[in-house]
């Protein structure tokens, strides 16, 4: 962490956005996280996302659990609205709220531990539900708050700082988003903006669970050799399948790319996601797919990144609900108490 | 590009913004540090051994530091009247109050090494040779016109910008470390010195000569028309108390403002400053042009001077031609008439400061001493030396009229000349400026230097009453900061001296630097040439007078880039990084001056 407060001088040129923010303007308060930490990038990262889409700060709402990374809301969006909830328990809190209020884009931040070990169950609802939000999973592997400890996505046979062997076989956050129906999985790398950023605003764009599992190495405990969440292990063992080129909502702009190296995915809702092929054959829409290459290259040590797969027909929980539009927060008496006629055709009805 | 080389003595003292420009090299941000620890006599001493007189030059310096200051820059965009550190009147808060620092001084020589050296002038440049040379042991005379030393800081600069005490107390210093002033001897032939016997002489005489104006009326109307310096000269001894009610300045400069602001003091009330070209084209600084018009005299410009206009031996005004500035085709700008009927401008008295000229006609042409068609001394840019390789040259008399800090700045490498040539040692190898790389780190997150940038806009200088400054010419205007002020202006230094260096080794891309950075100014990437790498930084470099710091290739093949233009030397990079790759390191350089330090290295015989 640091003493001083992050000076509020900027660069001269830095340029305003069409709400007219500047990044800076999507800041938070000032990290008290370890110097290097992973999560201290990933913030960075979603601060430039959301300058970038011109998102306004108010219309945004950060949940997030119990851990180092679930402390990270506080240092981003400083002007949104925040809950830090128990251990494990955002995505119970965030589906309430986005219940509530679908106008907000809900931002649901946490850890591995906060998510594979406490929170396992938690998070496979909040997928197959298909609540509409972006799930940043902070991966270091460790639970680093509490000092260190393997996490439940610790690779078997990694080593610990001390020097234990992890004998646990290991959870797979992305196989498991697949499995559970997240409409979009991704995973990136927090040493990695260049492909992170894209990725978070895909994420944003989609209407549905996105679930973007972040590589995010804990210097503290899990930055040493041994170890498979280090930068130096994720650099060396990151394969990318495809970067994303830019998310657009007109579909009629083309870019002029090598045929057979693009691949464009128009979502229903109008959004254009169009990507580059680093690996020829990856079909980011085909579920099955996606699960068995990242199997198949997990099982060979790789740690598969980029935009894994996006259903483009995705729903949400509010269409399967068929909830209504408007905030709870707007609905009037009138709206909640019909009165004995709507009642009464209601009984109707039924009878 | 290619990896930076920080151990180039060059590459971070530019960096230090203020330093860099000043021509003494003083070590602005370390004075300014002082300042803040309310140690004034070490702010002092910093300065004095830099500029030798920060008293003087805390009233009247013409600053260059302060355009160059990092911090103008820094404030663009981020509020509404971006200005520099006060620099100038921080040195003088240092001066003003400091406790008595003789004891610090060094002393006269016990022992003279039987050189001479005579110094011609006793204006800053002649004075810093003196300094410089006479605790080695030297013998120096110094002899001048005048009978008190400080050239034209005593005679030129008003009271009301420069009391005479401070000028006694720096010139003081100098000549109390056992040096030898004869005052009221003008040198009229320089063969007659040099016939002396002195082992070298400085010509430290300035530029002493104003320029005149010669235009219908000029002879007729002589009692009331007066050469600016002149004028400004006899003021200062008091042979001149009095001037008009309603008076003419004529010209743009620094003289000019003086003349006119000397003028309000001393009985004119109706004064005016009228220049030929345009308000933005004169010479004289910002600063003075709006410290006159405070005073309530207005410039006009456009105006040619046509004739004075007389009646019996006395003036009664002067005409002038209305004029336009327009570009002829070459793009060149020019005056041309407006065609307006002529102005005519009443006045009793008329100043003429239109520029001042070198004059050497006390130096024999036959002595072997070159001078060029301009009529300056043909000299060596870098060693002061003349081609009459004794003779040296300094000040205003070197290179025509500059100013204070520029005379002292020439003193020091007339210096460093004499010195070599009195120990027979090659005048062109200078030994490079010694430097220091000093790390500031305490602790974890605590660094030796107040690394939290102050918030706080420039501190006006306090002023003396209107009323009461402008009844005598002998008050000060500008009353200094007081310690709060002084602090709170100290505070906006940005600390420039303590650099970021990075690394390489220990760095491993976590990107904790980027992020934290409020400048924007770090970036990882693929390398490039310079052009190319500008506009692909996280911020656009577009200050191509400021360096780019770039690392050897990182384990990913990219490089470290780091902007260096609008760094606010905060150190957050450095806290933010896990590894230590950044340190905030003080870069503390010592020009070379005269003594061991400038002499070249001999080779121990085997
Ligand atoms: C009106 C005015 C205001 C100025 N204000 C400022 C200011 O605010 N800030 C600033 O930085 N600069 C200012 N300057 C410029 C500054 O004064 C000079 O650049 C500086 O003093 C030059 O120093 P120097 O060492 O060349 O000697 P000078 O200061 O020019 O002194 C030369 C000395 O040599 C003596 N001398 C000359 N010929 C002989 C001879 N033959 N024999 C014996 N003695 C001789 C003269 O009497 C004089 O004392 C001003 C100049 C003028 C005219
Ligand atoms: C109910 C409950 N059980 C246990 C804890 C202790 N605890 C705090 S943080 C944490 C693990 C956090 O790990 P992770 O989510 O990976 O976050 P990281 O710190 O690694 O970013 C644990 C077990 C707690 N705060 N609450
Ligand atoms: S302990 Fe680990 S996860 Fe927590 S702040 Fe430190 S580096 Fe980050
Ligand atoms: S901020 Fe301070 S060190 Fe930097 S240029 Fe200005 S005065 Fe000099
Ligand atoms: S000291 Fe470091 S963090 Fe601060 S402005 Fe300079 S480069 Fe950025
Ligand atoms: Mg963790």
């Amino acid at each position: 962490m640091t003493y001083i407060a992050k000076p509020r001088l900027h660069h001269p040129t830095l340029p305003e956005n069409r709400v007219g923010f500047t990044r800076r303007d999507y800041e938070g308060k000032i990290s008290t996280l370890c110097a290097g930490c992973g999560h201290d990038s990933i913030s960075a990262a979603i601060i430039e996302a959301c300058w970038e889409m011109d998102i306004e700060p108010h219309r945004v709402a950060k949940l997030s659990g119990i851990g180092c990374s679930s402390k990270t809301p506080d240092y981003f969006l400083g002007n949104s609205h925040g809950f830090n909830t128990v251990h494990g328990r955002m995505p119970s809190v965030l589906t309430g709220a986005n219940l509530a209020n679908r106008t907000l884009l809900y931002l649901g931040v946490s850890g591995d531990g906060d998510s594979a070990s406490i929170g396992l169950g938690q998070f496979a609802h909040v997928m197959r539900r298909g609540v509409n939000m972006v799930y940043i999973l902070e991966n270091n592997g460790v639970y680093g708050l509490t000092k260190g400890q393997f996490s439940a996505t610790a690779d078997q046979g990694s080593k610990s700082k001390r020097g234990a062997v992890n004998t646990d076989a290991p959870i797979d956050t992305v196989s498991l988003a697949l499995i559970m129906g997240a409409t979009f999985v991704a995973r990136g790398f927090s040493g990695d903006k260049r492909q992170l950023v894209p990725l978070l605003r895909a994420a944003i764009a989609h209407k549905g669970a996105a679930f973007v599992d972040v590589i995010s190495p804990c210097v503290a405990f899990n930055n040493h050799p041994g170890s498979t969440r280090s930068y130096d292990y994720v650099r060396e063992h990151n394969e990318a399948v495809n970067r994303i080129d830019f998310i657009e909502t007109r579909p009629e702009v083309t870019a002029d790319y090598e045929e057979g190296h693009v691949v464009e995915i128009p979502h229903h809702d109008g959004t254009l996601l169009r990507l580059r092929k680093l690996h020829g054959e990856y079909d980011p829409t085909d579920r099955i797919g996606a699960m068995n290459y990242v199997q198949h290259h997990q099982a060979r040590g790789e740690i598969v990144t980029g935009l894994l797969y996006a259903d483009p027909h995705a729903e949400d929980l509010h269409e399967h609900l068929y909830t209504v539009d408007a905030p709870f927060n707007g609905l009037t008496e009138e709206d909640l108490c019909p009165g004995a006629a709507a009642l009464e055709a209601i009984n109707a009805s039924l009878r | 590009m290619d990896p930076t080389n920080i151990r180039d003595p060059d590459y971070f003292h530019k960096v230090v913004d203020c330093q860099w420009a000043c021509p003494a090299h003083t070590p602005v941000p370390e004075y300014i540090r002082l300042i803040s620890a309310g140690r004034y006599s070490d702010a002092y001493m910093v300065n004095w051994a830099s500029n030798v007189f920060p008293g003087i030059l805390g009233r009247t310096c013409d600053r260059p530091c302060e355009p160059a200051c990092r911090r103008g820059r820094v404030e663009e965009e981020n509020v509404e009247k971006p200005e520099p550190v006060a620099i100038c009147r921080l040195k003088r808060v240092a001066a003003d109050l400091k406790d008595d620092i003789r004891d610090r001084l060094p002393r006269p020589p016990t022992q003279r090494n039987g050189k001479r050296v005579a110094c011609i002038g006793a204006g800053p440049s002649a004075l810093t040779v003196a300094r410089d040379l006479a605790p080695l042991g030297y013998s120096l005379t110094v002899l001048d016109a005048d009978p008190k030393a400080g050239g034209f800081m005593r005679t030129q600069v008003p009271r009301f910008r420069l009391p005479e005490s401070v000028i006694d107390e720096e010139t003081g210093y100098i000549l109390d470390l056992g040096v030898e002033f004869i005052g009221g001897r003008r040198i009229d032939s320089l063969e007659d010195l040099l016939a002396e016997g002195y082992d070298a002489v400085f010509v430290g005489s300035g530029a002493p000569r104003g320029r005149d104006l010669q235009l219908p009326g000029r002879t007729e109307a002589a009692k009331h028309i007066h050469i600016g310096i002149d004028w400004l000269a006899s003021v200062s001894f008091g042979h001149i108390e009095k001037v008009g009610r309603r008076v003419i300045v004529l010209g743009g400069g620094n003289t000019a403002m003086d003349c006119c602001r000397s003028a309000r003091r001393l009985g004119g009330e109706e004064v005016k400053v009228i220049v030929r070209s345009g308000f933005d084209e004169m010479k004289a600084s910002p600063w003075e042009k709006e410290d006159a018009m405070h005073e309530g005299i207005p410039i006009l410009n456009f105006m040619v001077p046509k004739s004075f206009e007389h009646e019996n031996g006395r003036l009664t005004g002067m005409t002038f031609e209305k004029v336009q500035a327009v570009r002829d085709a070459d793009g060149r700008r020019t005056l041309v008439p407006t065609g307006e009927p002529d102005v005519l401008v009443p006045c009793d008295e008329v100043l003429v400061a239109v520029g001042q000229e070198n004059a050497f006609p006390w130096i024999e042409r036959d002595l072997g001493l070159e001078f060029d068609r301009h009529g300056l001394p043909v000299l060596d840019a870098k060693t002061m030396q003349s081609t009459l390789p004794r003779v040296f040259f300094g000040g205003d008399a070197a290179f025509g009229p500059k100013n204070i800090i520029t005379a002292v700045a020439q003193g020091h490498e007339a210096a460093v000349s004499i010195d070599k040539f009195l120990q027979g040692e090659d005048l062109s190898e200078r030994p490079a400026p010694h430097l220091n790389l000093v790390s500031q780190k305490m602790g974890i997150h605590e660094w030796s230097y107040d690394n939290d940038v102050s918030q706080s806009s420039r501190q006006a200088v306090p002023w003396a009453a209107a009323d009461k400054a402008l009844k005598s010419i002998k008050v000060e205007v500008e009353l200094g900061f007081d310690a709060a002020a002084a602090f709170r202006e100290a505070q906006r230094c940005l600390n420039c001296d303590v650099q970021t260096v990075f690394a390489k080794s220990l760095c491993i891309e976590c990107d904790a630097c980027v992020d934290i950075c409020p400048m924007d100014s770090i970036t990882f990437t693929m390398n490039g040439d310079e052009a190319d790498l500008r506009v692909r930084l996280k911020a656009p470099a577009e200050n191509t007078a400021q360096a780019l710091y770039v690392s050897e290739p990182l384990r990913t093949n990219r490089v470290m880039v780091k902007d260096e233009d609008v760094c606010l030397h905060c150190g957050l990079c450095a806290e933010r990084c896990p590894t230590g790759a950044w340190d905030m390191q003080k870069f503390l350089i010592e020009m070379t001056h005269a003594g061991p330090g400038c002499r070249t290295p001999r080779r121990e015989a085997a």
